[in-house]
Formats: C-alpha cells, structure tokens, sequence
C-alpha cells in the first residue's frame, strides 16, 4: 500500500489502486467501485490525495500528449503527464509553463486539482488561469469539455477541485514564450521580516519570478533573516540555448532516524545556508531547474524525516500575522529548515475553492513528533483563520472542518458540482461527509 | 532510423517509441486496439518522430501477417529495426487445466513470433541489413511452476533467435534478443512490487542502448543476468522442491 502515500507520510491510507493506462479504462473502475479518487503523482503533502477505505484511479500512465502547437505554444495532453516530461517537449521548442510549482514531478491533473501557483503568482496568478479547456469524465459516463466559455460552473470547480469533481481526461494549456531556458537570477540577503517586505515590494514590478527561503528558527537579532531570490527568463544573448536541464543526485537511500533532525542540527543549517552566500547580492545565470526546483535533485528526500513522516504548513495572510507565526514557531524550536516566504498578488483565479489570494503565503516543513506538533499547528491554524487567512488543502493533514468552511465560504457552491462517487480522505475530515 | 514496432500499445513498446521520437526517426506502429494505437501515434507525433503510421492487426491472425509486412514496406521502403514486443502472461493455473488455454499462450508469445520473424528475417537478409529485436523474457531461462507455460513459450522463442542469429551473423543482420526480469506494466498489475521491479522507462532506454551497441543478449536491467546465472545452476534436485 505504501506505493500510494501522500507526499508527508501522514496520514496513512488503505486504499484499492487500479493503475490506468487509458482513457477508456477510467470508467469501468467508476462505475465498480463505491467511493473513488484520481491519484496523480502524490506530490501532495497530506490527504487531498488520500481515499481510506475506497479506491484511486491512479493516472501516471495515462501520459500521452494529444496535440503541441509549436508556434501559437498551446498544449493539449492526458492528465497523467507530468510536467518533467511536457518541459522535455516544450522547452526545446521555445516554451515554458505558464506557472509551476516547486517540484516538476507532478501531473497536470494534480495541477489543475490543486491550482497550483509558483514563484510567478503576483504576475500569472494560479495555474488554472492558464486552462483553454480540459475534458472532465464523471460517473454519470458522460465526458464534460469544460472551459471559461463552455460549463463554465464545472470549469471553476473543477480548478481547485481537488479531484472531486470527476476524473479529468485531458487538459490543454496555454504556455509562454521563452528565448532561453536558464534564469537570471539575483540573491539577496535580508535580516527581518520588514526588509524582506521592502525588497519585495521593490521587486514585484520588474520580476517575473520572487521568493525567499526565511529562517523560521533564529530567535532575537537575526529574527526574520533569510535570502531573497527574483529572477526573469534570461535572453538570448545571456544564456545556453533551449536545453532541457534535469539535475540529479543520489537519492535518499531509507529512512533517516527521526532524531537527526532536532532544533541544533537545522538550526546549524539554517546558519550555514543563510552564511554560504558571502555577498549581500549575487547575480547569476542558472538553468531553469535549478531556480525553479531544487529539491527535484534529491529524490525521495521525504525519507530525511523518517518513517513517521512530516506535514506541512502553507497559510497566506497578512504581514502582521505572519510575524506573529514566525514567533510561534521560533520559540517553538520545531525544526523546520525548508521555510519559504512570498507576496501573492490579485490575479483571481477561476478556482471556487483556489487558495491564492493577496497576501504573504508561508510553508513550513515539520517533522511529525506527534501531539507537541499537532498542538503547534493547531495554534498556528486558529491564528491564521481567526485573522481572514486560509490554508492551502495541498499541504494539509490537520486542519479541522470550522477551519476549512470558514477559509472557503464557496464549500456549498461547490457541492452542487462535487460528483457523489467521488471522494477523499481531506474532504470527509473537512466536511464531515461519508 | 526506419523503426517498426510490434505490439506498440506495449507500456515497455511505448517508452521506446518514445526514445526514438524524440530523437526524429521514423515510427510504423503496428497493434490490435486501433483508438489507442491512435493516441499512442499522436504523442509520438508531438515528440518529435519524423513520420508515424499505424497498423492493426491482431497477431494471433498469422494469416494476415504477409499483409501486415508488406503494407509496412509500402510506407517504409524498408526498415532499419523491427522490435517486436507483444507477449502475453496468461494465467498459469488455468493454462494447466486447459490446453486451449496453454495454447493461446504459446502461440502469442512463440508461434506467432515465428511467423512474422520469417518474413521480416528474410526481407532483412534480402537488404542484408537491418536489426531485429525481439522481447523474450527471464522466464525463458528456466522452467519453474508459476509460470512455465509462458516460460517454455518465451524459451523456445530464445532458443529460435539463438539459431536466426547464427544464420543472419553473416548477411549483417543483426538479432537481439532481450529478457527482462520483472517490469511494472499492466502485464504485472496484479503483482507486489518490491526491490526488484523496474520501470519501463528504464528497460526501454536498455533496449535502445543494446540495439545501438549490436548487442545479442541483454538481460534488463543488467543484474538479472546474475540473477538468472544463479537460477540455472541450481541443480535440478533441488530446483525441482524450491518454490521461486
Ligand atoms: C517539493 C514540493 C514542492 C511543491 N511546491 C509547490 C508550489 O510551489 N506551489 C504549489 O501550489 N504546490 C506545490 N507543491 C504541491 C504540489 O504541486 C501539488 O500537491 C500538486 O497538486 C501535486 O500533483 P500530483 O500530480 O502529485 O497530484 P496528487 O498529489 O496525486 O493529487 C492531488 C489532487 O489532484 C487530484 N487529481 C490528480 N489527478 C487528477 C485527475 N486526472 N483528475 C482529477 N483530479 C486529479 C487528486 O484527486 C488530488 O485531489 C509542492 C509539492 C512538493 C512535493
Ligand atoms: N512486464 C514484465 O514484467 C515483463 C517481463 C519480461 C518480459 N516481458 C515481455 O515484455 C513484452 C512487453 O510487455 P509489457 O510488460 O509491456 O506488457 P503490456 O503493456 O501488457 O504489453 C503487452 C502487449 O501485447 C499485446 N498483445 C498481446 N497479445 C496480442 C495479440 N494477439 N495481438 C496483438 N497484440 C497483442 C497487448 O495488447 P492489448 O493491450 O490489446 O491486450 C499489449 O499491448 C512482452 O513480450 C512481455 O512478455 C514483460
């Protein structure tokens, strides 16, 4: 069963997984089976990608590419491939995805379940905005094509809808045009969070690309440090051609004993990684995949946490909440050395129950050491909701159901379209459904 | 490169079509479910192969195989690798309790092989050139009562490529015969994967590396060839209480 897990190892499943390799083979498992889910690549932190007690269609096979307009960039493929693979085709035609997250090991149909959003969001919005159309199969046997023109009631819930909605067939997508695929990427080191704020607001505007790594362990002077990248699509001249780059190194052989990670050894990396860069500012030219996934080089680095697996916490919210969540969390001394910051911008999505909104998004790794964790985060969770904030159900194992309802008031819009043999492990937690 | 691919719907077939698209050459695809065969042909397209046609036939019908060949000529001229991939499992048990059954297994994954191997061989040795691969199996290695009808099928199949290499070594045809071990395919669906199961991706770019090296036998990935060193020196008094 571990074969389908969820990306944090927390919650554990036990679920029927039928393998796809085509299109016509979807509905016969439907129409089976009593309670369903489609399972991308579990790149997902928590449950969204869960089903206990039911069945996953699981789409990884089901990868083929329908149609790749080379010159208007427009891209129509099954909804198992992966984004690794749609990038070996596009990139050397001159194209990039419009928005990707930080892992180019996930599906489009994961893609398009969760809106996801990347480094681009203040300029592209989610990914769902970059949908032309997509095919939707529900277990009433009929195939929907769905787009901003076509069901349209079915398009905005099916982006962000957490696969619920029905299994989606295929999905067609608009790409961008790129000269070169390395990045031009400048680093810049902060020491607090209203620095971080400054350059960020003086980046938004000439940068495609903005993020920042925060180190959400150091306590009093050095509070909020952290280092800064922003980049854009190098140009022509700059940079090496249209390669494909897949960097990779050995990965994670087993699972790494749960005490090597403890408050001393991440927060020594912490420091390392924060000193490692000498300069306050360096400019480089990288290829795309150092930028754009540095993790992807380290298979399987979720073992690092071992067996009892971590969970994630992604919120955005206001400047001043996020403040007052780093304080939790450093004074908490919970490890966690993979913390991201970054400013969304007011691109609305087409998503019912897209997470994205204005604000700063947080993402904090946390290794699982059961009830001192659950009660950090639940602490975290009241802060974040009581204050207009949401959590993004893609890294979500705990939130409760007065969470969810309250951080996605369009929850009863969006049942009207959810389909009834469709439903996970995340969606019974946050409704209270069967 | 002029590629021909038998049994294209094959999920270990696929990844290598994959590999020779991406690289522009010219993929003549040759399977039993047309609608799927199509989608297959239209990624293959996307990825870059220079021409893709298909072909549908089930390879059970030996009849049509003179057809099949010569419409592939037709298009194709004449072909650099034919890679023949189809196979079928079938179920051990039922197989043992009907010869029918046995029978649809040998005849997929032997007979049919012979057949459509007689006419590529001998259009190939005409050209003097060429390259048939052919995907056999580990299983053909030795005998053992989990599956040794697909077994001896697979087995015969080896021992067939053994004597047609021999025969083609000096007309510059060249025959590889490749065994994987265990593959996760929907072949192998209903199996628990462990350690030793490989991804297709992995066997096809074998397949496409030993095709290019001229290789004869390639056992994939490379440590099944130990594995199966070990396997078929096991005395047969033992063998014949294990259960492997
Ligand atoms: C290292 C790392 C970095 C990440 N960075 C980001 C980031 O920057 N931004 C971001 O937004 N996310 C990020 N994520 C999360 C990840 O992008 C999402 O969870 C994504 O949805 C995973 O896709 P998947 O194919 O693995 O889908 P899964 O996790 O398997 O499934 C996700 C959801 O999609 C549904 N689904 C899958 N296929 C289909 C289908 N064919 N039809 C209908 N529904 C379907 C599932 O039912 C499930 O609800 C990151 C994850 C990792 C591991
Ligand atoms: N998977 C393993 O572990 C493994 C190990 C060693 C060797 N092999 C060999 O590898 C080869 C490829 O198999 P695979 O693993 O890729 O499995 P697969 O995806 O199930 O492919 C087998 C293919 O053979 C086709 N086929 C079977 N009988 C046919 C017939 N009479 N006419 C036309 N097509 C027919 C099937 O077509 P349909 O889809 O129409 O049925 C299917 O596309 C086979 O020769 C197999 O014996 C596999």
């Amino acid at each position: 069963m571990s074969e389908f897990s969820c990306w944090g190892r927390y919650p554990h499943a036990q679920q029927t997984a039928y393998k796809l390799s085509w299109r016509d083979q979807v509905y016969t498992v439907i129409s089976s089976e009593n309670s369903v889910l489609p399972y991308g690549q579990g790149r997902s932190y928590g449950d969204v990608c869960l089903n206990d007690g039911g069945a996953l269609l699981v789409s990884g096979s089901i990868d083929r590419i329908i149609e790749f307009d080379r010159h208007q960039g427009i891209i129509r493929a099954e909804a198992g491939l992966t984004l690794e693979e749609l990038l070996r085709v596009v990139v050397p035609a001159g194209w990039f995805l419009p928005v990707t997250p930080g892992t180019r090991f996930v599906s489009l149909g994961g893609a398009v379940a969760n809106d996801v959003h990347g480094k681009n969001h203040h300029r592209h919005g989610t990914f769902g905005s970059h949908i032309k159309r997509f095919a939707l199969l529900r277990s009433d046997k009929n195939v929907y094509e769905c787009s901003p023109e076509k069901e349209i009631d079915l398009f905005r819930a099916t982006i962000a809808g957490l696969g619920l909605t029905g299994f989606i067939l295929w999905v067609e997508l608009q790409l961008i045009p790129i000269e070169d695929s390395c990045i031009r990427m400048e680093s810049i080191k902060f020491n607090s969070l209203s620095e971080f704020f400054e350059i960020s607001d003086s980046s938004n505007q000439d940068y495609q690309y903005t993020v920042a790594w925060i180190d959400c362990l150091k306590q009093g002077a050095g509070f909020g440090r952290g280092i800064f990248m922003r980049g854009n699509h190098a140009s022509a001249a700059e940079g090496k051609g249209l390669k494909v780059y897949e960097k990779t190194l050995p990965a994670v052989p087993f699972d790494m004993p749960e005490w090597m990670l403890n408050r001393y050894t991440v927060g020594a990396f912490n420091a390392l990684y924060f000193r490692k860069q000498l300069r306050d500012s360096v400019t480089k030219i990288v290829p795309y995949d150092t930028f754009f996934y540095p993790l992807d080089a380290v298979a399987r680095w979720n073992r690092i946490y071992g067996r009892s697996g971590f969970m994630q916490f992604q919120s955005v919210c206001s400047r001043d909440v996020i403040e007052r969540i780093l304080q939790i969390t450093a004074a908490s001394g919970q490890a966690s050395f993979l913390a991201v910051i970054k400013e969304f911008g007011d691109i609305k999505s087409p998503g019912m129950l897209s997470f994205p909104r204005p604000g700063i998004t947080l993402c904090m790794d946390f290794p699982n050491r059961g009830a001192s964790t659950l009660k950090l985060l639940r602490e975290l969770e009241e802060l974040v909701c009581s204050r207009g904030g949401a959590l993004y159900p893609a890294k979500d194992a705990v939130m409760s159901e007065r969470s969810f309802k309250d951080c996605y008031p369009s929850w009863q819009e969006f049942m009207e379209y959810k389909d009834p043999k469709f439903s996970s492990s995340f969606w019974r937690r946050v409704t209270g459904e069967r | 490169m002029k590629v021909a691919v038998f049994g294209a719907c094959s999920a270990i077939a696929i990844e290598v079509a994959r590999l020779y698209a991406a690289d522009g050459h010219e993929l003549y695809l040759v399977a039993r479910n047309e609608e799927r065969l199509e989608t297959v042909a239209a990624d293959l397209r996307a990825r870059g192969a220079s021409k893709v046609e298909i072909f549908s036939i089930d390879f059970l019908n030996t009849d049509a195989h003179h057809g099949l060949v010569e419409d592939i000529i037709s298009k194709a001229e004449s072909l650099d690798l034919a890679l023949v991939a189809y196979g079928l499992l079938g179920d051990q048990l039922q197989a043992q309790r009907s010869f029918k059954k046995a029978r649809k297994i040998i005849d997929t994954n032997f007979t049919s092989v012979v057949s459509l191997l007689t006419l590529l061989s001998n259009l190939m040795e005409k050209n003097a050139s060429g390259t048939i691969a052919v995907i056999s199996s580990v299983a053909g290695d030795r005998g053992r009562k989990s599956n040794y009808i697909y077994g001896s099928a697979k087995g015969g199949l080896n021992i067939f490529l053994q004597g047609l290499r021999n025969r083609l070594s000096t007309s510059g045809v060249h025959v590889l015969t490749v065994k994987p071990g265990f593959v996760d395919t929907p072949m192998t669906a209903d199996f628990k994967k462990g350690l030793l199961w490989s991804k297709p991706e992995v066997v096809a770019a074998g397949i496409v590396k030993a095709v290019r090296k001229k290789k004869d036998i390639v056992y994939l990935p490379w440590f099944w060839r130990y594995i199966m060193l070990i396997i078929r020196h096991i005395p047969e008094k033992l063998f014949k209480r294990m259960s492997i």
